[in-house]
């Protein structure tokens, strides 16, 4: 693997940061150079959140650009579409089937468009979605649906699903590793 | 050893493998994670203090107590900072002593877009500019030792990216930093005029010396490549330029004040076309042109605004990058939200039904600025809220001032709201001013503050009591009530408005994020009893949504914290799950 350029989209307080932080110890554990540059403050409050994950043999700039994603993963459907041109040809489009209206559209300022994932796999075909909300749910807490997207993403990429599991027990909290940890197996085999 | 650190984290790392034993800050966005971190290490001595100003003064006793210390801001925190910063460069220091700033081009999360390289040129204090998190680490070594060599306090200007991007880290060794003697010098402590002028004369010759040092410093240093192109460049604009330009040379400046000037001309020699690439002012920019070198830089590249490799692709090579066309599909934004459980959200329903005008304040409430609630009027800088609401009913007169108040955090008060308020009583103001206390410094992710009873550690300490405070500065009307009891708060706010004299309302409730704070679960909408009124959309919860022809609420998003049934009058809000 030459390099490869990830981004994390959703909404802020969905949990985009630990996703990153898992992305994060993986390149580490490949000992690939890494970057993940993150937004906090006030976006993290409701606003649109993107993290950028740079892997490769040496990395400079921290943000990926348009037209320059290997992988998209999307928290949510209208976030999927607002970073959709940051995608490169042929990249994976990954797209949690989840809705969260944004003010202008709860106030009736802006419509949210219909049918996202459908319009977006009809135009980029190495698009998935999944319902990962309700994944996490069976998997006993909502809160897990980063990683439930983390596992799905995670057979789309090369790196062997062991290191993937090993940074996850690195970065979570004990008392939440077995619930992510069976979030993590939910995602990757719906794939 | 290699850990992946962001680069507030790094400089954390640096601060404890320079042997610092005093460490004291504000928080600020994309400052705040430097100080978390350093509070790890039990090393360290570390605080939240009330402001900028009393951090760097904190770090300043330390410093000249003989022990190496820390202080770290966001770039507006250092104008609040800026009396000590302009006199310790007279003083110099005895211990080394580090001022972290950290700028936000872009405006991320700040009310500003200042270059905070122009205060180290204005204060005659050296700066610094790491590129990523290594550098990050090194570079706050390097300051303590530039520190105490050249007998200066040093800055480190950090900008978003580089502060918050995580790249891997070599970890060091803690170094053996014996503390130093401590002796009474007041020529060189205390700035009186006569002693002053002696300083000053310091100063410039220091000056002469750094500027030596600078063009000496491997901080400073060329990659060559191609010499067609030869690219003068700092901090993470280095890193955009390594992009765009790729196989050319670079000077990357480590130390961006004073600059390396002969390193500088020396380049220039060697190349055919020089580019000058930096973020924001062009500060390096006009100091090389008025070395009569011939170069390129703001007249292609913005002032405004962060860059990018894309940016400067286009800018240097005309180079437009063609990217897919998006579906055609209107996106609609999405900006930040007041969070669901939010207890600012019951205060701002009140002052918008009385229509008010909002003298606002920097936090999380300053959310409220924006629709549905719109109800905020000004947001200037920290604490501006109280002074502001008092010159509004000085131009206006008292019956505009019975139409106004002051929205102010607890933190931001404690910060430098209370000299506002000490005005007011003064000079016989009749403000109203609403403190907010939710229990903790919200927007910049939980940070402890004089009012709520723990230090940085987590430790418990003395309260700032409010209402007390309030009334020994002369105010004798405070009143604390709960946001959440909507027609209590009402009741308060419209007589403390009335009011002859000035007031104080506490609008004391937890913020919704607290571990602490637990609400009963989400809600739903009996569409039955929804007489689809929309009172409920008028407090602005982003987990309620009109859907057109009914209202309905997101499940996943609602907390339970029932402000909506207060506001709703057909109980058409239930317990969701419930059959």
């Amino acid at each position: 693997m030459e390099k490869l350029n990830i981004m994390i989209v959703g909404v802020g307080g969905q949990g985009t940061l630990l996703a990153s932080r898992v992305l994060g110890t993986v390149a580490l554990k490949n000992s690939y150079d890494v970057k993940v540059s993150e937004v906090h403050g006030m976006s993290q409050r409701g606003g649109s959140v993107v993290t950028y994950v740079k892997l490769g043999e040496k990395v400079y700039s921290p943000l990926i650009e348009k037209g320059e994603a290997d992988i998209i993963l999307a928290f949510e459907k209208l976030e999927a579409l607002r970073w959709l041109e940051y995608l490169k040809d042929g990249g994976r489009m990954i797209i949690n089937d989840q809705r969260i209206d944004p003010m202008p559209v709860i106030i009736g300022k802006a419509r949210y468009p219909d049918n996202i994932i459908a319009k977006i796999k009809d135009n980029y075909h190495n698009t998935i979605s999944i319902d990962a909300l309700n994944i996490a749910r069976q998997c006993g807490n909502i809160k897990a649906v980063n990683i439930v997207l983390l596992g799905l993403m995670a057979k789309s990429t090369d790196i062997g699903k062991d290191i993937w599991v090993s940074a996850i027990k690195e970065v979570v909290p004990e008392k939440l590793l077995e619930v992510n940890l069976k979030a993590f197996e939910a995602g990757y085999s719906a794939a | 050893m290699k850990k992946l650190m962001l680069g507030n984290e790094a400089v954390a790392r640096g601060a404890y493998e320079a042997g610092v034993t005093v460490a004291a800050a504000y928080p600020g966005t994309p400052s705040t994670e430097i100080t978390e971190n350093i509070a790890k290490y039990d090393e360290i001595y570390s605080e939240w203090s009330p402001n900028e100003k009393v951090s760097l003064e904190v770090a300043i006793g330390a410093s000249i107590a003989g022990a190496r210390s820390i202080c770290s801001m966001k770039h507006v925190g250092l104008n609040v900072a800026a009396d000590p910063l302009f006199t310790v460069s007279y003083t110099g220091v005895n211990g080394g002593l580090v001022v972290m700033v950290a700028d936000d081009p872009g405006m991320h999360s700040s009310q500003n877009e200042q270059d905070s390289r122009h205060y180290a040129r204005a204060s005659k204090v050296p700066m610094l500019e790491p590129a990523d998190s290594q550098e990050c680490k090194e570079f706050v070594r390097q300051a303590f030792e530039i520190s105490e060599k050249f007998d200066c306090p040093v800055l480190v200007r950090l900008s978003t990216r580089v502060a918050h991007s995580q790249s891997t880290v070599e970890l060091g060794e803690k170094c053996d930093y014996k503390l130093k003697d401590y002796s009474k010098n007041p020529d060189k402590y205390v700035m009186m005029p006569a002693m002053a002028r002696k300083r000053h004369v310091e100063v410039e010759k220091r000056m002469t010396l750094l500027r030596d040092f600078s063009n000496e410093s491997s901080l400073n240093a060329i990659e060559w490549g191609s010499k067609d192109i030869g690219v003068i460049t700092c901090g993470i604009a280095y890193q955009y330029a390594r992009e765009a330009f790729g196989d050319v040379s670079y000077l990357k400046i480590g130390m961006v004040y004073p600059l390396p000037d002969k390193l500088i001309a020396d380049f220039c020699r060697q190349v055919k076309k020089v580019y000058i690439i930096e973020e924001l002012e062009p500060f390096i920019e006009e100091q090389v042109k008025k070395m009569c070198i011939q170069a390129t830089g703001k007249e292609i590249i913005p002032v405004i605004g962060e860059l990018s490799a894309q940016l400067i692709r286009e800018k240097v090579f005309g180079k437009n990058h063609a990217g897919k066309a998006l579906l055609n599909e209107t996106v609609p934004l999405r900006p930040p939200v007041m969070c669901p459980g939010c207890p600012h959200r019951g205060m701002y329903h009140v002052i918008k039904k009385l229509k008010l005008n909002v003298s606002g304040d920097i936090g999380c409430y300053t959310l409220g600025a924006l629709p549905p609630t719109a109800s905020m009027d000004t947001c200037i800088c920290m604490g501006a809220s109280v002074g502001a609401a008092h010159g509004m009913e000085k131009a206006r007169g008292k019956e505009f001032g019975k139409k106004t108040v002051a929205v102010i955090g607890d933190s931001t008060f404690i910060h430098s709201g209370i000299t506002g308020l000490i005005d007011v009583v003064y000079n016989k103001g009749n403000s109203t001013v609403i403190i907010l206390d939710n229990s903790i410094t919200g927007m910049t992710g939980h940070q402890h503050n004089p009012t709520t009873g723990y230090t940085i550690k987590g430790e418990p300490t003395r309260q700032v009591d409010l209402v007390k405070l309030a009334n020994a500065i002369g105010i004798e009307r405070v009143r604390v009530a709960d946001p959440f009891n909507i027609k209590e708060f009402e009741k308060i706010v419209r007589e403390e408005i009335e009011a002859e004299e000035p007031s104080v309302i506490i609008s004391q409730r937890p913020c919704a994020l607290l571990k602490h704070v637990k609400f009963k679960g989400a809600l739903r909408i009996n569409l039955e009893k929804c007489r689809k009124c929309k009172m409920c959309m008028s407090i602005g919860c982003p987990s309620i949504v009109d859907k057109g022809d009914h209202i309905e609420v997101n499940e996943a998003l609602c907390v339970g914290c029932e402000l909506c049934t207060k506001v709703c009058s057909f109980n058409a809000f239930e317990k969701a799950g419930d059959n």
